[in-house]
């Protein structure tokens, strides 16, 4: 039997259609069930008080606030390092093997598992450099993870910016740096962080690198500087789900649940500068 | 005293020779235009008088150009100070996506006035020196880039002479613009040439022979013939460039 031609285009939308559906499930399945057996857990003491009786009741605040510090404290560090490297890579560096290597040393950090950079992370910060388990420790580490995506993302952001804005600053008798500063950082910059959020965001959910460098088991305060140990949410849900007996499932459930609306925030963001810069852009 | 004069100026590539024994005298406040087929080297050669050249991988350069008594291919050259002098306006408007008045105060601004008294004075003065002033005076917050295309040219001048060059380098300015709006902007430099001293690239005869003073025709990387507009136009002294201008290449 041979099939026409508007059969087989019938046929290949049907499959087409259903691998999309096949990526959608996972995420709808994974959100109905957080949503179902998480959110009774969830009111305002649970987002904003310190755990009781073992962590088996009482709230998660001092997760949510360590995490959040981790975050900042990455995007502090990695950000301009990010970027400083990214302006260096597309608007100094020539074409060589220095810049080849550089590059493939990019991409191959990009592929490290993340228990990599934990270990490398208590063996450098913790150990080596004498930080201890610190969020000083844990961002820096993170920071390491992110890099590669904040330069990759800063890399395309500056390419993206016309050639024609650079020489026609440079025809005034403007420097390279100052043109870099004034026309193609602040045109890239959305681009930027864009990219700087979504890599921020998967480290915001990343156990493993956190698990050796600040992660605290259990610690009813809030840290007092960037010195001190903290929680945070993932580390936190697999203490709750895995070393802790008897604990209701839902504040399992609802841990997860905040870490997942954290990491959906912050990549919602992302999508809105990117909106943005897409409204704004007439080049 | 000519304001620039290039002298057995050589230009590579890397191993394509763009430019070969060029020698020019340009005078000043004058418009020179320069003319030739597509890809004889007319960009390069005026890259070569801002050093805009040196932006691109590879390029070697022998020879020299000296402008006002001083040879801009010495080590020692201030580029900044170069380009402000020597400014260069693009082949496509290229305004930043600022506003208007943001647009002609960038480069006062980085060269380091601040006070807004004397901002708004320079604003001013340049966009009324491309007639803009008279119709943005009240709109100076205008997105730059929602302009037409000869605005958008005008303020490119506008935000050139703002950091008061001597000399004005122009890479076809017409290209994309409509006839009436290249007529504008013929005008347009006919008026700065009292002040400035032009030189435009041009792929349109009848430009150069309305605006220029004197003309120069290239081919394959060299300046063929180099005069007065009109006896280059009217009784050229090479046959290829009579060839050229009589329309047999294109
Ligand atoms: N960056 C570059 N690298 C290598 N070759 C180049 C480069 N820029 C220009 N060329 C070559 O140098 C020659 C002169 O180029 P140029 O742009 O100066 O020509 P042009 O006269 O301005 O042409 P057009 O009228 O098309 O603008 C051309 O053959 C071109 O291919
Ligand atoms: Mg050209």
């Amino acid at each position: 039997m041979k099939l026409s031609p508007k059969w087989k285009q019938r046929i290949a939308f049907s499959v087409l259609g259903l691998a999309s559906v096949v990526v959608i499930v996972p995420v709808i399945v994974i959100f109905s069930i957080l949503i179902e057996k998480g959110l009774p857990a969830i009111n305002w003491e649970f987002l904003t008080a310190m755990p009781r009786m073992g962590m088996r009741a009482g709230g998660i605040f001092p997760a949510i606030a360590g995490t959040m510090y981790l975050v900042l404290g990455t995007i502090v560090v990695a950000l301009p390092l990010g970027v400083l490297a990214a302006v260096y890579l597309v608007e100094y560096a020539r074409q060589n093997w220095m810049t080849r290597m550089i590059e493939v040393a990019i991409v191959n950090l990009a592929g490290v598992p993340s228990v990599v950079y934990g270990l490398f992370g208590l063996g450098l910060f913790v150990i080596f450099l004498k930080f201890g388990s610190s969020i000083l420790a844990g961002s820096l580490t993170l920071s390491i993870m992110v890099l590669p995506v904040i330069i990759t993302a800063s890399k395309e952001a500056l390419s993206s910016v016309p050639q024609s804005f650079r020489e026609a600053s440079l025809a005034l008798g403007v420097s390279k740096w100052q043109t870099i500063r004034c026309i193609v950082l602040p045109n890239a910059l959305p681009g930027i962080l864009t990219g700087t959020i979504l890599g921020v965001s998967r480290a915001a959910g990343e156990t493993a690198p956190i698990l050796f460098t600040v992660a605290a088991f259990y610690l009813p305060r809030l840290p007092k500087s960037v010195f001190d140990q903290c929680m945070a949410l993932p580390y936190h849900l697999y203490v709750l789900s895995t070393q802790v007996p008897n604990v209701n499932p839902k504040i399992q459930y609802g841990t997860a649940l905040v870490l997942v609306a954290l990491v959906f925030i912050l990549n919602f963001l992302a999508i809105v500068v990117r909106a943005h810069i897409r409204g704004k852009k007439q080049w | 005293m000519s304001m620039i004069e290039v002298k057995d100026l050589n230009l590579y590539y890397g191993d394509f020779q763009a430019l070969i024994d060029v020698n020019v005298n340009i005078d000043r406040r004058k418009i020179t235009a320069l003319i030739g087929p597509s890809g004889c080297g007319k960009s390069t050669l005026l890259r070569t008088l801002n050093r805009m050249n040196d932006l691109i991988d590879g390029v070697r350069i022998t020879g020299s150009v000296i402008i006002d008594g001083e040879d801009i291919y010495r080590e020692k050259t201030d580029l900044i100070r170069l380009r402000k002098k020597v400014g260069m306006v693009f082949q496509r408007p290229n305004p930043f996506p600022l506003s208007i008045y943001d647009n002609i105060a960038y480069g006062s601004r980085i060269h380091g006035i601040r006070q807004r008294g004397e901002l708004d004075r320079i604003v001013e003065t340049a966009l009324s020196r491309v007639h803009l002033w008279e119709d943005f005076k009240d709109r100076l917050d205008r997105f730059a880039l929602n302009l037409s295309l000869e605005q958008q040219q005008r303020l490119c001048i506008a935000r050139l002479i703002a950091v008061t060059p001597e000399v004005v380098l122009m890479d076809e300015p017409c290209s994309a613009l409509d006839p009436v709006a290249t007529a504008n902007i013929e005008e347009l430099m006919y008026e700065l040439k009292k002040d400035y001293t032009i030189v435009i690239v041009t792929h349109n005869m009848q430009q150069a022979a309305r605006v220029s003073d004197r003309t120069g025709f290239m081919l394959l990387g060299r300046l063929i013939e180099y005069g007065d507009t009109g006896s280059v136009f009217t009784s050229p002294r090479d046959k290829k460039t009579e060839e050229y201008i009589t329309g047999r290449y294109g």
